[in-house]
């Protein structure tokens, strides 16, 4: 996109937009934000007595990405490879909760049942996980990740076909069965509940058959599966569906301009139904790989503390709903929350019980700067007007 | 003194990338006057506003006002110095009233509260001497849009301007309300304002202006006085070359029908009836004329033609084949084109590239793409070639849609239908908003599909348009066909049927 043709019209409005929809602001944004959310925090920590630079050298030394760093002993490359395994765990399935959110956004909806899809297919994965003994690893493997993705789309279908039908704002649908996967799952692993384990006093399911693991890859003692990759194919498929089929034009016409879309010959409803179909697709995979790669059975109170599909909204915020800054994205919020956990830090350099807070409020910063935009661009354009005054008035003082 | 110049616009330059948009223009303003700024859309007038008003910065020139240079660096600037700007769309806040809006930000006090009867009575007084009727007390959302544009004016006199800036100022205003507001320009400058008029319409410059400037792609063309410009000489200017103000067409001989209209029935978004009982006809090589008052059924009537609107009875018929039932997609593929009435609601995706937008219709087809795979080049390819044979300025294929001027964006959405090749082609207000090259460039096309026998049904609310383009003209009045007119009809007849004359006589 070139925007050197730009006629003479231009508004505040569209001055702001046409920023935006460049590719320097659209990437700029989300960096300063970051930025800026980093820094703010920053002055907690120093509120706290500690030294914020210090906090953020541990915390960056707990992601584990000091790996890529080629001056490491032994001993500190062993330990940043399993913290560096963990943070490519955590953003394993934020890639994919992320993408459910940025697909249904760009057909011009906004899908908040990601924590709901990712439930049901997490679900529909352990039943297979823990049924079919006897299936060779690979079916096993690919029947349990098909069967949950198509839950999830179902789950997400369904409140498609709501709006579709009859209108039905997808924000209060996808939240409302969000609730109906929460309880849903309680009750089925609940003490006598259906598909409750083996062992009789606890609320929750047996384990996933051996043949149902995912392929460890890297790491010992809770290692890194080849989910990352399905994930990271996902971000490709994501990418190439949306910009290179017919699927994806129809669900951007629909997205920007739902009107000139049926004037067009499409059917608006159908995208509708089907955008939020593939997000639940995206989301209820998210669910089974975490459950088939590390987690392998699960409790009804996971049920309570289940945040990775909301996490997903902020990451595809973050990544403007773009196949590359969700990838940038979601390494930085798993990198955020490997990074913080309380294992990692010394409490000398901040105090562990707070860290997990300090990720949560680096991300919810983000969010909200991302959120704030216009105000980003505000003070970029004073920091520029006054770069453009500064020197010529500053300077001459200086001088004498 | 008296003609020393209030305001001096010198060498102004502003370059955007890839755009030359002002080319060292001079303007000067005089005390009283009305000076117009004419020029087609792109052709740099509003940036040379946006200048003067201190939105931005020229890249060269200089700006003074009684004779002393001035630096505007905001609007706050500009106004301080006595300019104000009744931008296209307007700036109020609906809930608020009238007074509220207009000492909104300079609101008179009585310590910190707003002194609201002070506020009142400061408008009144403003009102009264301008002759610009507004209630103070009525909502803005309450109010049609010609009082709307009052309350910009009444708001920036209330600024102190002195020199009032009117960007196209009659675009969203009726004949009469038209009419009104020069009125009101005219009794702003008999009491000493200076008034810049922006426009892209003939007609209004040489009623309301004393002297008029052409700008041409950045450049100043000519500063002239009222007395002894016509409307040839001025669109000469503006366009650069002679300008055909009437359309050359030459006789046809209508072949067989090719649109089908019978007994239509369609109801609107509230659930009234908006047509009811239409019957009409198009056939090849004719272009029929749908003229009437905006509201008369025209909207649904199209919507109910393309497929977008469910009509209650009736039956559509297109090329020999019955389509009531059928949907936009299929009839599209049938051979119909659309020009859709709102260019940017409706007729283009602005977010898209033209290239994009260009395939609209047939994206989910050969060439562009095959068993659902898109071939982005593909698109390109024709888009190119589209934008070459229809003139398209202002972007290339992979430009978004929403940085055209809108007439570019027309003759993106008249290339995209025409180059399907329609059997019938419908033309809902296809030249709204345009200015003279743009308008005779789509006449002109639309004349050389009827030559190549097509059927055309153009519907328009510009009385002009209908009587120099059609072969035949229906009125439509109140949802239902009430005449039909050879295009020899005088204005004045056509005018009586579209407001019920005829059919209360009859």
């Amino acid at each position: 996109m070139d925007s050197g043709d730009r006629p003479e019209q231009a508004g505040f409005q569209e001055r702001v937009t046409t920023w935006f929809g460049s590719r320097v602001g659209g990437v700029l944004t989300p960096i300063l934000a970051s930025i800026l959310a980093f820094f703010v925090a920053g002055v907690v920590v120093l509120a706290t007595g500690h030294n914020p630079l210090g906090a953020y050298k541990a915390i960056f030394e707990g992601t584990g990405l000091t790996w890529f760093w080629p001056f490491l002993d032994e001993q500190q490359r062993i330990s940043a490879a399993s913290d560096l395994q963990q943070t490519l765990l955590i953003m394993t399935p934020l890639i994919l909760t992320a993408l459910a959110v940025a697909f249904a956004f760009r057909c011009g909806m906004f899908n908040i049942g990601g924590q709901g899809q990712f439930w049901i297919g997490l679900i529909v994965a352990l039943y297979i996980g823990t049924h079919l003994a006897g299936a060779p690893r690979p079916v096993h493997v690919f029947v349990a990740l098909g069967c949950a993705t198509l839950a999830g789309a179902v789950w997400g279908g369904i409140a498609g076909i709501l709006k579709a039908a009859v209108g039905a704002h997808e924000v209060i649908s996808t939240i409302m069965l969000n609730w109906v996967a929460i309880y849903g799952g309680k009750w089925l692993f609940e003490l006598g509940g259906p598909l409750q384990g083996d062992e009789p006093s606890i609320p929750r399911s047996s384990d996933i058959l051996d043949s149902a693991h995912i392929w460890p890859i890297w790491g010992a003692l809770q290692p890194l599966h080849a989910g990352l990759f399905i994930a990271l194919f996902a971000i490709i498929v994501y990418h190439f569906l949306l910009n290179r089929t017919t699927l994806g034009y129809e669900v951007r016409a629909v997205g920007f301009n739902p009107e000139a879309a049926r004037y067009g010959g499409i059917s608006v409803a159908r995208n509708y139904f089907l955008a939020l179909a593939i997000s639940g697709a995206f989301a209820g995979l998210a669910g089974a790989i975490d459950l088939l790669g590390w987690k392998f059975r699960v409790a009804t109170n996971d049920f309570d503390a289940g945040v990775v599909g909301f996490t997903g909204i902020a990451v595809a915020l973050l990544g403007r709903n773009k196949a590359i800054g969700i990838l940038f994205a979601s390494l930085l919020f798993g990198a955020l929350s490997v990074g913080t956990s309380a294992r990692q830090l010394d409490p000398r350099v901040f105090p562990p019980e707070l860290a997990g807070n300090l990720a949560t409020m680096i991300q919810a910063l983000i969010v909200l700067f991302v959120g704030t935009e216009l105000l980003i661009v505000y003070i970029w354009g004073l920091r520029r007007r006054v770069g453009f005054a500064g020197p010529a008035r500053v300077q001459p003082e200086l001088k004498q | 003194m008296a003609d020393a110049p209030l305001l001096e616009l010198a060498g102004i330059t502003k370059q955007f990338p890839g755009v030359l948009a002002n080319d060292r223009i001079d303007l000067d303003l005089i005390q009283g006057e009305v000076h117009a700024l004419l020029g087609e859309n792109g052709a740099g007038k509003s940036t040379l506003m946006n200048i003067l008003y201190g939105l931005y910065h020229p890249d060269e020139g200089e700006i003074r006002i009684d004779g002393r240079p001035v630096r505007m660096g905001s609007p706050k600037d500009a106004i301080d110095r006595g300019i104000g700007m009744v931008h296209q769309h307007f700036m109020l806040i609906p809930v608020m009233t009238v007074a509220e809006n207009i000492v909104l930000a300079t609101e008179p006090r009585t310590g910190p509260l707003l002194d609201i009867d002070a506020a009142r009575a400061r408008v009144l007084e403003l009102s009264q001497r301008y002759g610009l009727a507004v209630d103070p007390d009525a909502k803005i959302e309450a109010i049609t849009v010609a009082q709307q544009q009052r309350v910009e004016i009444l708001k920036a006199l209330y600024r102190g301007a002195r020199i009032l800036i009117l960007d196209e100022p009659t675009g969203v205003l009726t004949p009469q309300e038209a009419t009104e507001l020069f009125e009101i320009v005219r009794s702003l400058t008999d009491q000493g304002e200076s008034v810049i008029f922006i426009s892209h319409k003939l007609n209004e410059v040489l009623e309301i202006a004393n002297r008029i400037s052409v700008l041409r792609r950045g450049r100043l063309v000519d500063t002239v006085p009222r007395e002894g410009a016509t409307e040839e000489s001025l669109a000469r200017a503006m366009v650069g070359r002679e300008v055909l103000l009437r359309v050359e067409k030459k006789p046809r001989e209508p072949g067989e029908p090719l649109l089908q209209v019978e007994d239509l029935h369609v109801f609107d978004d509230r659930g009234l009836e908006a047509v009811r009982g239409v019957s009409l006809k198009v056939c090849a090589g004719e272009i029929v004329g749908v003229a009437g008052v905006d509201g008369n059924g025209q909207t649904e009537l199209i919507d109910a033609i393309a497929g977008l609107r469910k009509p209650s009875t009736g039956r559509v018929t297109l090329v020999g084949k019955d389509v009531t039932r059928a949907s936009t997609d299929h009839r599209l593929h049938e051979g119909l084109g659309h020009i859709p009435e709102d260019r940017q609601r409706r007729g283009l995706v602005l977010d898209f590239s033209l290239a994009e937008n260009m395939a609209l219709h047939d994206f989910d087809e050969r060439p562009y793409s095959r068993f659902g795979w898109l071939y982005p080049r593909r698109m390109l390819a024709t888009a190119r070639r589209l934008i070459q044979e229809f003139d398209v300025r202002g972007g290339g294929a992979q430009t978004a849609a929403a940085s055209l001027s809108g007439g570019n964006q027309q003759k993106v959405i008249l290339a995209r239908e025409v180059s399907r090749e329609p059997q019938v082609l419908i033309a809902a207000q296809p030249t709204r908003g345009l200015d003279v090259g743009a308008i005779e460039f789509i006449h002109r096309r639309l004349v050389e599909q009827r030559d190549a026998g097509r059927g055309i049904l153009l519907v328009s609310f510009e009385l002009e348009e209908i009587l120099s383009l059609s072969d035949r003209i229906l009125v439509l009045y109140e949802g239902q066909v009430v005449g039909e007119y050879a295009p020899d009809v005088s204005e004045e007849e056509l005018g009586i049927a579209m407001t019920g004359g005829r059919r209360a006589a009859a």
